[in-house]
């Protein structure tokens, strides 16, 4: 689904991801986990093709096409989704209207028509049902005035109702209650099949009790420096991330 | 022979087609003389700094249009707000359309200028609001001494009028520049209420400019919507002048929408002359090509107790210009005024401009007064997170512009008018996104 070779990607002239390798096959979830400024979001947000950053070296390929040239809203088209870690607030567009003009130019560059008014207001209503939030909730400017948890939950509302081949999730998990982690994993567990795939950007292992991922990479200094499986992310919970700089530092 | 001259001379001529024993024509007198002292506004007084009337003075104006009866319903029905019922009050050329208006006398006036200015029926009014709050100022000088057309509403005591009133000015373009002066008077009495629709739109592409006044006056207790659809062609010029006085407890609402023409200036003041008084002052500017809308506002709060809200909010794309001229004025015995005034603006482009000037003048020291003001560009985040929900940049950048000006929507009472100006600045930014807001 996912193949990253050798990206490199810098902002303001500055390297942060240093020659970064992955490949996420259709159904898998991948979890990767690292120190801060080890270039977790930066990932992120190259996949998902913001502009800030620039891609020096390397290619992205999603399902064999190299997307590493396209817009951020024609790799939504294509299916990939990125949950924010800091969702973006804009007043005056309710949470209904843009999830509407969300689907529908997604649609639109696909060549579907409109999805009717019933049926995306049936889907609306089930999946706010999923996600336990309130309908007032849909009708409030988009993220203006959300608590953390509220945001949060709201991208993974998107996300349900886009249903994208691959979700990007960066640190979902940070700013919620374990009720809300858990209705939160509910909801990406739910997305899970054999042709969708779930990239999970966390600092801690806590999230991934309630959605296993399949393999677990450790990002540091903007290259993978270890990759396993689930209990991975155990002994990075108890050991910490110093381990693996010294087994670093002793393979140099 | 330039403007000035040209409307100096023309005035003998009108005094032919006006009944001269009235007692207003010792106020057209006074005011063509204070027109011919003071000449048009220029660069150098300082509420015209951001403004030259150059471009649009240069023009030979026709002063007095031939009577036009060629146009028909369907010929203006598009400008009208036609999907509510409403009274209409519809000039063409400046003169009176019979045949397209609906007029009335049953639980209100809403009917025409000259008929209150030489009807004795109607005398006491005149007398009483007739230019009374309109300043000594040039242009309005000008208009009042050729006051002559217009529309006149009076909802008296209790009455809340059952629907709207249109007032609509059509040109035709059979002059190749026109030069128009409405005049218009409106009263709302104690417990009254009314709303009314105001557009002026020319139907080709020849010049026209008017220099319009119109005098409020809203008594106590009442209540008045007033809704300023400018959306003219790039022709046309409109200099509108609209002044407003309110007694205690009433409230007045005016939402200017100035989304076309080639120069547009509004001066809007308010002047509050009781307690407990509200008044709003809504904006929404939209502007492409090197159109220029300036916004010259006053709320003078002169007495304890009121509130006033402005919120005046503008796009500019290409070479478009806008001015924002906000004056807050708080007399002494005016405490516990509440005064907010909010003034913001994107430029979409490097060429266009916008100067915004706040102007607070308080003498209470009781008082809640905020302003604030804005220029910027749309938020580069926001634009990345709605691109990344698979919304294109070009819908990206009108679903922000939306939610902009959707906060100045919400206070249109009227559904129809929310619904059109929407879809106008839909159209204008080239997109259709599928709802309203």
């Amino acid at each position: 689904m996912l193949e990253i070779k050798n990206l490199h990607a810098s902002v303001e002239g500055e390297a942060i991801l240093k020659g970064i390798n992955l490949q996420i096959k259709p159904g898998e979830v991948h979890a990767i986990m690292g120190p801060n400024g080890s270039g977790k979001s930066t990932l992120a947000s190259v996949i998902a093709g913001n502009e800030d950053f620039e891609v020096t070296d390397g290619d992205i390929l999603f399902e064999r096409a190299n997307i590493s040239e396209l817009a951020p809203e024609e790799r939504a088209h294509r299916g990939i989704f990125l949950s924010f870690q800091y969702p973006v607030e804009i007043p005056g567009v309710s949470v209904t209207n843009f999830i509407k003009t969300s689907i529908n130019q997604v649609r639109k560059a696909r060549g579907l028509k409109d999805m009717p008014a019933n049926e995306m207001l049936k889907k609306i209503r089930e999946k706010a049902a999923l996600l336990d939030m309130d309908r007032k909730f849909l009708s409030r400017s988009l993220n203006e005035g959300f608590s953390g948890g509220e945001k949060k939950r709201n991208e993974i509302f998107q996300m349900a109702m886009l249903e994208p081949k691959l979700a990007i999730l960066d640190e979902t998990d940070s700013g919620l209650d374990i009720d809300a982690l858990k209705v939160v994993a509910n909801g990406v567990n739910k997305l899970r099949g054999k042709d969708n795939s779930v990239l999970l950007i966390t600092h801690y292992q806590r999230l991934l009790d309630y959605i296993v991922p399949d393999v677990v990479h450790v990002l540091m200094d903007g290259k993978i420096v270890k990759t396993g499986d689930k209990q991975l992310a155990k002994d990075l919970e108890e050991r910490g991330y110093d381990w693996i700089k010294e087994e670093q530092a002793e393979k140099v | 022979m330039d403007l000035k001259e040209k409307l100096i001379s023309s005035f003998f001529a009108f005094e032919e087609q006006i009944d001269l024993e009235n007692d207003i024509h010792a106020l057209r007198n006074n005011a063509i003389k204070f027109f011919e002292n003071k000449g048009f506004p220029t660069k150098k007084e300082e509420d015209w700094k951001y403004t030259s009337l150059n471009s649009i003075l240069k023009d030979d104006y026709s002063i007095f249009p031939k009577k036009e009866d060629a146009i028909e319903y369907r010929d203006i029905k598009k400008y009208c707000i036609h999907e509510i019922d409403t009274y209409q009050i519809v000039f063409v050329d400046g003169i009176y359309a019979s045949h397209l208006s609906s007029t009335t006398h049953d639980k209100f006036d809403a009917c025409l200028m000259s008929s209150a200015l030489n009807s004795p029926k109607y005398k006491s009014i005149i007398d009483k609001y007739f230019n009374k709050i309109a300043p000594e100022e040039s242009l309005t000088a000008l208009n009042t001494a050729f006051s002559k057309e217009g529309a006149f509403i009076r909802v008296p005591k209790s009455v809340a009028a059952e629907k709207p009133v249109q007032i609509l000015h059509f040109s035709t373009g059979n002059e190749s520049a026109l030069m128009l002066q409405p005049r218009n008077l409106i009263v709302v009495e104690e417990n009254a209420q009314i709303q009314v629709i105001e557009r002026y739109q020319s139907l080709t592409a020849n010049a026209v400019l008017t220099n319009s006044v119109t005098e409020i006056f809203v008594e106590k207790n009442a209540i008045m919507d007033y809704y300023k659809i400018q959306n003219d062609k790039v022709s046309s010029s409109l200099i509108d002048h609209t002044h407003v006085k309110q007694e205690s407890n009433s409230h007045c609402s005016i939402h200017t929408f100035s989304l076309g023409g080639k120069l547009t200036r509004n001066n809007l003041n308010f002047y509050q002359h009781g307690e407990h008084i509200n008044s709003v002052l809504n904006g929404i500017t939209i502007l492409e090509g090197k159109q220029h809308v300036d916004h010259n506002t006053l709320v003078h709060h002169m007495q304890p107790n009121c509130e006033s809200h402005q919120d005046y909010k503008g796009i500019f794309s290409d070479r478009s210009t806008g001015v924002f001229n906000g004056k807050v004025l708080v007399d002494k015995i005016a405490q516990k005024t509440d005064a907010f005034q909010s003034n913001n603006n994107i430029l979409l482009d490097d060429k266009a401009s916008i100067n915004s000037k706040p102007q607070l003048e308080i003498f209470a020291d009781d008082v809640k007064c905020s302003h604030g003001c804005t220029i910027g560009q749309l938020d580069q985040e926001a634009l990345y997170y709605l691109r990344s929900r698979g919304i294109p940049i070009k819908e990206a950048k009108a679903l922000m512009m939306f939610a902009f000006a959707n906060k100045v929507l919400t206070g249109v009472k009227i559904p129809e008018i929310k619904h059109r100006i929407t879809k106008q600045i839909a159209l204008k930014i080239g997109v259709h996104l599928g709802f309203d807001l």
